[in-house]
């Protein structure tokens, strides 16, 4: 691991310092606005509300042209005075309130952390502010859309999720870091991975493959695949958390590297595609940074069960969600029309069964990164 | 006892078998066909008497169990009567000696005496052998009023089957005036004559009867408490003894439910009911019922809330108190309406009235023995029949009569007076309600009078939810007619009929179709009307006529829709005060985070908020006090609904606790 140096980790940030200023001060203005506005209900006697822009699937809109999802203009009032949104109207406010501290500080916390800031007793009862996590992640993406500020604007970071290893060399927080020097673990990909904290230093590569699971990349690794194919490999631990995914759009962006992407073959594996392509319905807002519509679907395919002779036994059945899934998917509006992904989620149904990637491992340990991967990339036989 | 209103001033019923029926009995095989004059020699008046000796099930009395009940509740009906048509609040005892105390545990009957005791106006000496030495001999029966014995056969119907069982004379005490001792008569009824054989007749000053103070322990705990027969309250009054053959059991069709009801439908009358020391069987071997109602349910003899005639119990006596203090309001007695009658009445009437009235006219006769038959509608009528206004009565004939009665059918006129009818009133109902089950929620309504057969009537319902019944069991239907309980034949009665087809589930109550709903619900169906239509003598269910059918169900549904909002209320209620809770829980820390952010002062935007969830929430303060509990409403005068909180502890538990450990019966509870 690169050592950090006082020289190097002084330089960026106090580069960035400036900017991270603005955008803090940026970031208490709308906290402190949301604030005031809900004071100036209470002491009118109007209602207090909190408006969140809607993060469902009808308040998402297909940008056709620019091949992401984006979050339309349908916004919900969080009342104080309706039984069903009180608590987390109050939750939002704790938030909102840990936040400012959090800024005020200069520090960060995961969203775990968040969670045990806001938690405590509610005065005069025994219930707690949080029931859960999941509770507080919820509120905290709200609150993200709320107030129209990224969550590492709001000084929050997700737990790390996500392998690098590859021809790169780059800055993280100022520590130089080699991902060709990354043993057998890899780089582990932060939640922030804005160009604040993350540079570009010096880069060979000439594509990234990401794969779903650090299982499939463990092998990919050890192979030293990325060494002899000149190139970057991540993986994302399945659906690849914001960290991830904005990195990979930065390489593909800021470096022009293609991404190609491992998957299995059943409809989480076509649905991580989709998400790592045009975004998701839950970070709509996020998809103009995070979405990367030049992503290519490399495998497994559906063809692949005769064309690879793979024996019957990596059959994994296809069951009824798999199926309703599968149909949901093939009806989005950027696979609709895409005769190749119709005929990729048709096979897949014909099969009647799924296949992971692991599955390519029954004809050869070695066979998916010696054989597999290398002879799409040169027929060029990926979905797009 | 329609069946026997036919003649109703003859003291005989015509033999009804035919004479050539008779022709093939015994001695005159040889010649094998009887002539004219021997069969006439056989053909005589059969007594009312006799018939009913034979017969005595159409009275009530086909069982030992049920012959008890019909005698308590005959002489209690009188009673009531009397006393309600001299003015006097009742205060009634009911006495029920063990005669043979030491008969084998098997038995199936033993001997009882009955004694009921009233304070009514007594009864003058010369009437005392026709009144109950003799069958329909009554003064109800002639009249259209309303009141609870009809025929006036039943205190003498009793009396036959007590002297029929044991061969002992009734024993009756009255004292109709206040300076005079009372008449001490013992009699016994002559089947054959239908006439009363007097064989004590003396005076006594023992009234009432001192002796009835001491019979059981339980009965000498009233006396002391001046609860029992106190001579104070006795100034007039009758006591009337029958000794009989039956059987004292508990639960349905019990006398104890049978006072118990009757105290609910009569919550202006006193009873003290002294039950024998010991019942025939034991109570838990052969009736589920009783055991069931007993163990799981309320007990009846406790009430809902204080401050309310509670009834009480002394080892095993129960005290009904009275619950009001005001007479139900004094009934007219009305003429029959034109529409109520058959042609044979008409012409019977016809005749009667050329004898009181020689000479009377049709037009006089119109106006005289019809009620809303003005002079102009007689007037009409007889010309429509031909007649002038000076055609006498006797003059009519048959076909004339007829005309008459088409007359009737067709003529518009307005429904019978309802003065006659005295319903039992909201506040009444739900005072006899409370004193008699534990609910949490009451509710009564009082229809306006209807008329079936030409005939008022008027149908008053009560409901009590909640409290202490059971809540998985069907709703507990208890009828009263004329304020007499009706303990037999439930699914035969109209009531029952309406209370199913009422649509219960539109009050929050869960229904099986067709069947009674479910839930812990008691309802209450009063039927008070000058002629009640029983379906049968002994006067248990009600006919299902279809005007009385919908009155009664348009008044179950007025009590359910008072229910069904109360029980909306009650969610509602619950639901906002859940509401405001989660809002007081929330603004504190809502108004703390807001302080942190922009530095506001937290204790206003905190005070600014609470305000805004009280008003927000206000539906939660209708009836909550501080406690959050429910308070007490009582405005039964307004819309006929009693809520009461939390049901008040037993207060007869200490006694009924005593009653227990000393291994005696346990209070009778219906509820």
């Amino acid at each position: 691991m690169a050592k950090k140096t006082a020289t190097k980790a002084d330089a960026p940030s106090s580069r960035s310092s400036s900017r991270v200023k603005a955008r803090d001060a940026e970031t208490q203005k709308k906290i402190v606005g949301l604030a005031d506005d809900v004071t100036k209900r209470a002491l009118t006697g109007a209602d207090p509300i909190i408006t969140v822009p809607t993060r469902t699937k009808s308040n998402t809109l297909w940008n056709a042209k620019k091949g992401i999802l984006q979050m339309g203009s349908a916004a919900q009032e969080r009342q104080l005075f309706n039984l069903s949104q009180a608590k987390s109207f109050m939750q939002s406010m704790l938030h909102a309130s840990s936040i400012k501290d959090l800024i005020g500080a200069e520090k960060t916390l995961s969203l775990r952390g968040m969670f045990y800031k806001g938690l405590h007793t509610v005065a005069g009862t025994k219930e707690k502010t949080f029931e859960d996590q999941d509770e507080s992640d919820g509120i905290l993406e709200d609150l993200e859309v709320s107030l129209g500020a990224l969550r590492e604007e709001l000084h929050i970071y997700a737990k790390k999720r996500g392998t690098m290893v590859g021809n790169i060399t780059i800055i993280d927080s100022g520590d130089e870091i080699d991902c060709r020097r990354m043993g057998s673990g890899g780089y582990a990909i932060p939640s922030i991975t804005e160009p604040d904290v993350i540079q570009f230093k010096k880069c060979e590569a000439k594509f990234v493959l990401h794969v779903e699971k650090d299982t499939v990349w463990g092998r990919f690794n050890e192979d030293r695949f990325w060494e002899k194919h000149n190139c970057i490999l991540t993986e994302g631990s399945g659906q690849p958390p914001r960290g991830v995914r904005r990195l990979l759009r930065r390489l593909n962006e800021e470096l022009g590297l293609p991404i190609y992407c491992l998957l299995d073959c059943d409809p989480w594996g076509h649905y991580i595609y989709s998400v790592i392509k045009q975004g998701s319905i839950s970070l709509a807002f996020e998809s103009e940074r995070l979405a990367i519509p030049n992503a290519k679907f490399i495998g497994v395919r559906s063809k692949d069960y005769h064309e690879c002779e793979l024996s019957d036994d990596v059959q994994i059945d296809l069951n009824d969600t798999d199926i309703k899934r599968a149909k949901e998917i093939a009806a989005y509006p950027w696979f609709e029309k895409h005769k190749g992904w119709q005929r990729e989620i048709e096979g897949m149904l014909k099969n009647g069964f799924k296949m992971e990637v692991e599955s390519l491992i029954t004809k050869d340990i070695s066979y998916v990164t010696e054989e597999y991967v290398p002879e799409r990339l040169r027929k060029k036989d990926w979905l797009d | 006892m329609a069946s026997v209103s036919a003649p109703p001033v003859s003291d005989t019923v015509k033999p009804k078998s035919k004479p050539t029926a008779e022709s093939s009995s015994g001695k005159s095989r040889s010649t094998r066909g009887s002539t004219a004059e021997e069969m006439a020699s056989r053909q005589r008046d059969i007594s009312v008497s006799e018939f009913f000796a034979k017969n005595r099930h159409l009275l009530g009395f086909d069982n030992p169990r049920k012959a008890l009940l019909t005698t308590v509740k005959e002489a209690v009906d009188n009673s009531l009567d009397a006393c309600e048509e001299a003015g006097i609040l009742p205060d009634i005892a009911v006495v029920i000696e063990d005669l043979q105390p030491d008969r084998p545990a098997t038995a199936k009957s033993s001997r009882y005496r009955v004694t009921v005791v009233d304070n009514g106006p007594g009864i003058v000496r010369k009437q005392v052998e026709n009144i109950f030495g003799r069958l329909l001999y009554g003064s109800k029966f002639h009249r259209l009023k309303m009141s609870r014995g009809q025929q006036g056969i039943g205190i003498s119907a009793a009396g036959m089957y007590g002297l029929i069982t044991t061969g002992r004379p009734m024993v009756i005490h009255t004292k109709p005036n206040l300076k005079q001792p009372a008449h001490h008569i013992e009699l016994a009824m002559n089947t054959k004559t239908n006439r009363a054989e007097v064989t004590v007749d003396d005076e006594t000053g023992d009234f009432p009867p001192a002796r009835l103070r001491s019979v059981t322990p339980g009965a000498k705990a009233f006396a002391n408490d001046g609860v029992l027969l106190n001579p104070s309250d006795f100034r007039t009054g009758t006591s009337v003894s029958i000794e009989l053959e039956g059987r004292y059991q508990k639960g349905r069709g019990s006398v104890d439910e049978f006072l118990e009801l009757t105290a609910i439908a009569n919550p202006h009358a006193r009873i003290v009911f002294v039950p024998p020391s010991r019942s025939v069987v034991d109570d838990d071997d052969s009736l589920p019922l009783t055991r069931k109602s007993g163990a799981d349910a309320t007990n009846g003899t406790t009430v809902a809330a204080p401050a309310i005639a509670v009834t009480t119990e002394a080892n095993g006596s129960i005290h009904f108190p009275r619950g009001v203090q005001e007479l139900p309001p004094e009934t007219k007695e009305i003429q029959p309406h034109p529409k109520g009658i058959e042609l044979g009445i008409l012409l019977q009437m016809l005749k009667d009235y050329e004898a009181t009235e020689k000479g009377g006219t049709l037009y006089q006769f119109l106006q005289d023995r019809f009620c809303r038959i003005s002079p102009s509608t007689a007037s009409s009528m007889c010309s429509a029949i031909k007649c002038t206004s000076r055609t006498k009565a006797a003059d009519i004939e048959p076909p004339q009569a007829e005309a008459l009665f088409k007359e009737f059918q067709e003529a518009k006129l307005p429904p019978p007076p309802t003065d006659c009818l005295a319903p039992i009133g909201v506040r009444q109902l739900l005072a006899g309600m409370l004193k008699g089950v534990r609910a949490e929620f009451y509710a009564a309504s009082t229809r306006e009078a209807d008329v079936y057969r030409g005939r008022p009537f008027q149908i008053e319902a009560a409901i009590a939810f909640g409290g202490d019944l059971p809540a998985d069991e069907t709703a507990r239907v208890i009828r009263f007619a004329n304020r007499v309980p009706l303990l037999f034949q439930q699914s035969a009665c109209s009531s029952f009929k309406a209370v199913t087809e009422t649509s219960w589930k539109n009050y929050n109550l869960s229904h099986p179709r067709g069947g009674l709903p479910v839930g812990p619900l008691v309802i209450m169906i009063h039927m008070a009307s000058v002629w009640v239509p029983f379906t049968s003598e002994s006067k248990e269910a009600i006919a299902d006529y279809d005007e009385i059918r919908k009155e009664m169900k348009l008044a179950l549904m007025e009590c359910g829709r008072k229910l069904g909002t109360y029980l909306r209320k009650r969610q509602k209620m619950r639901r906002e005060g859940e509401r405001r809770d989660v809002f007081e829980r929330y603004i504190g820390e809502i108004a703390k985070a807001i302080n942190a952010i922009n530095g506001s002062d937290a204790k206003k935007i905190y005070d600014k908020l609470l305000e805004q969830a009280r008003e927000r929430t206000a539906v939660a303060d209708h009836q909550l006090d501080e406690d959050g509990k429910l308070v007490r409403e009582e405005e039964p005068d307004i819309d006929g609904v009693i809520i009461v909180g939390q049901p008040a502890p037993s207060l007869a538990s200490p006694t009924s606790a005593d009653a227990k450990r000393k291994g005696t019966a346990e209070t009778p509870s219906l509820f």
